[in-house]
């Protein structure tokens, strides 16, 4: 006999085989029961391994991403983007598309409150001002975390001592060719010997994705700080455009986003 | 020979309305939630495609949603036949294991209406939905929670949607290869005769029912 309660009628539904037909059963009389509660324990177990996974998780990644770094910097395919790493960059962008810019059509705009604003191309930014490189890690503020990044640039600094920003400014607002992405620095920030204007990254000149050809790279910073697609650096006086501070900062980020000290965060600085 | 095996068109039942619509909302849910997901996790897509504050919108409302279908299936008298198929995919038989450690080579002899690959999709899927609505509420409210959850949460979330990507790939695969489980799930019925050969001990139940 079957275990448990009989199914009920009408286990054949509408147009099921004709009434008063009795098919063949099989003869095998002694089925064995269908009792051990499986599903149940199986349910059970995977909220159980998924809340643990929510406690320590973060343990786990950590090892994982440790085992898993030399698969993935040197990853050619594509494929570990598959992997449940947090040490990748996730591309965001705000926009509905990747803005694009050639490396010949590329320009760079400096000015706002400055004696001699500018307007600089690649060679400028890659061959004529005195170039920095530094190998730093990335931190996003959503988590992930990419170890030992290598930028090369133009120190923002330097950048704008070639213009002569005047001693009154008080901050830097950077404008993205995307047309919404907005950031801010304090003139102090902007002249922090880890903020760069990057052309390179990762050993190459910076992709369309990460923002490229032309980023900011603002070392000490969550990375919303490291605007992408830069298209022009304006010194001023006030804070004073819609888009001030920042796009993530008016949707509630910190505008100071030091790594480990903002945004309710504790990550190791970078 | 009985009248029902000469019948060429005698059909059972097999999944009614209730499950038919269950199934399908969770199916249109799912993709939605694996498209958005996928757009928002792989790097070079969510560069293609961009759009993130979009995506990221219509993939947390339709996570809300994911376990609507479920509860409204629940709601009412008509979840009797769907009470009854769960019970049928949590209690396992000797011959279910039989048919998981061979991998499908052996257990058919008495093979119910599900065999234990379906059982186990059925309760994978299932097991899915309170994990990726728990980890996906963490990773969307994260101030209330520790630091540390967040960074937990998306491990889960992340590992476990690569898992049910892969399984209902598998699933898909399966039914596409399979048109009698893939009409059954569209009409609701399957061939009586398809019932009594590949389905013993079910067919056993439809007739025990059906006195």
């Amino acid at each position: 006999m079957l275990q448990g309660p009989p199914p009920r009628r009408p286990i054949s539904g509408g147009a099921a085989y004709p009434r008063g037909v009795l098919p063949q059963t099989p003869q095998d009389a002694e089925l064995p029961p269908e009792d051990a509660p499986v599903g149940r324990r199986a349910l059970l177990g995977m909220l159980g391994l998924g809340t643990l996974g929510v406690l320590w998780g973060a343990k786990v990644q950590s090892g994982l991403d440790r085992a898993l770094r030399p698969i993935t910097l040197n990853d050619r395919t594509g494929l570990s983007a598959f992997l449940p790493t947090s040490s990748r960059f996730r591309i965001y962008s705000v926009t509905g598309s990747l803005p694009h810019r050639t490396d010949l059509e590329y320009r760079l705009t400096v000015d706002g409150h400055v004696d001699r604003p500018a307007t600089l191309d690649l060679t400028d930014l890659r061959q004529r001002l005195p170039q920095r490189a530094l190998t730093k890690d990335f931190q996003c503020v959503t988590g992930w975390r990419v170890p030992d990044v290598p930028w090369e640039g133009v120190r923002l600094a330097d950048l704008l001592e070639e213009v002569g920003a005047r001693p009154d400014a008080s901050h830097v607002r950077f404008w993205s060719f995307d047309g919404v992405y907005t950031e801010t620095l304090t003139m102090e920030q902007a002249r922090r010997d880890d903020v760069l204007v990057a052309h390179h990254m990762l050993g190459a000149p910076v992709t369309r994705e990460h923002g490229g050809p032309v980023r900011l790279y603002v070392a000490p910073m969550y990375g919303y700080k490291s605007l992408k697609w830069l298209d022009r650096v304006e010194v001023v006086t006030e804070l004073d455009e819609p888009s001030d501070p920042g796009y993530w900062e008016n949707l509630g980020y910190d505008t100071d986003a030091w790594v480990g000290s903002s945004n309710g965060r504790r990550d190791e600085a970078t | 020979m009985t009248t029902l095996e000469r019948d060429v068109d005698a059909r059972v039942l097999r999944f009614d309305r209730t499950e038919r619509w269950l199934h399908w909302s969770n199916a249109v849910l799912f993709l939605i939630l694996l498209a958005t997901g996928m757009t928002l996790y792989i790097g070079p897509l969510a560069a293609l495609v961009g759009r993130r504050v979009l995506l990221k919108d219509v993939h947390v409302i339709s996570g809300l949603l994911l376990p609507v279908p479920l509860l409204a299936a629940y709601a009412g008298s008509w979840r009797a036949r769907l009470r009854q198929d769960v019970r049928r995919f949590a209690r396992w038989s000797v011959d279910d294991w039989r048919w998981l450690r061979t991998l499908g080579r052996h257990g058919h002899e008495r093979m119910g209406k599900f065999n234990a690959g379906q059982k186990l999709n059925a309760i994978f899927v299932a097991g899915c939905i309170p994990v990726m609505l728990m980890t996906g509420v963490i990773m969307r409210w994260f101030s209330p929670f520790p630091l540390a959850w967040r960074t937990g949460a998306t491990f889960v979330h992340d590992s476990l949607a690569l898992t049910l990507g892969a399984v209902v790939l598998g699933h898909i695969l399966k039914a596409l290869a399979e048109p009698v489980a893939m009409r059954s799930m569209r009409t609701g019925m399957v061939p009586a005769e398809h019932v009594r050969l590949r389905h013993p001990r079910w067919w056993r139940e439809v007739v025990s029912a059906d006195d």
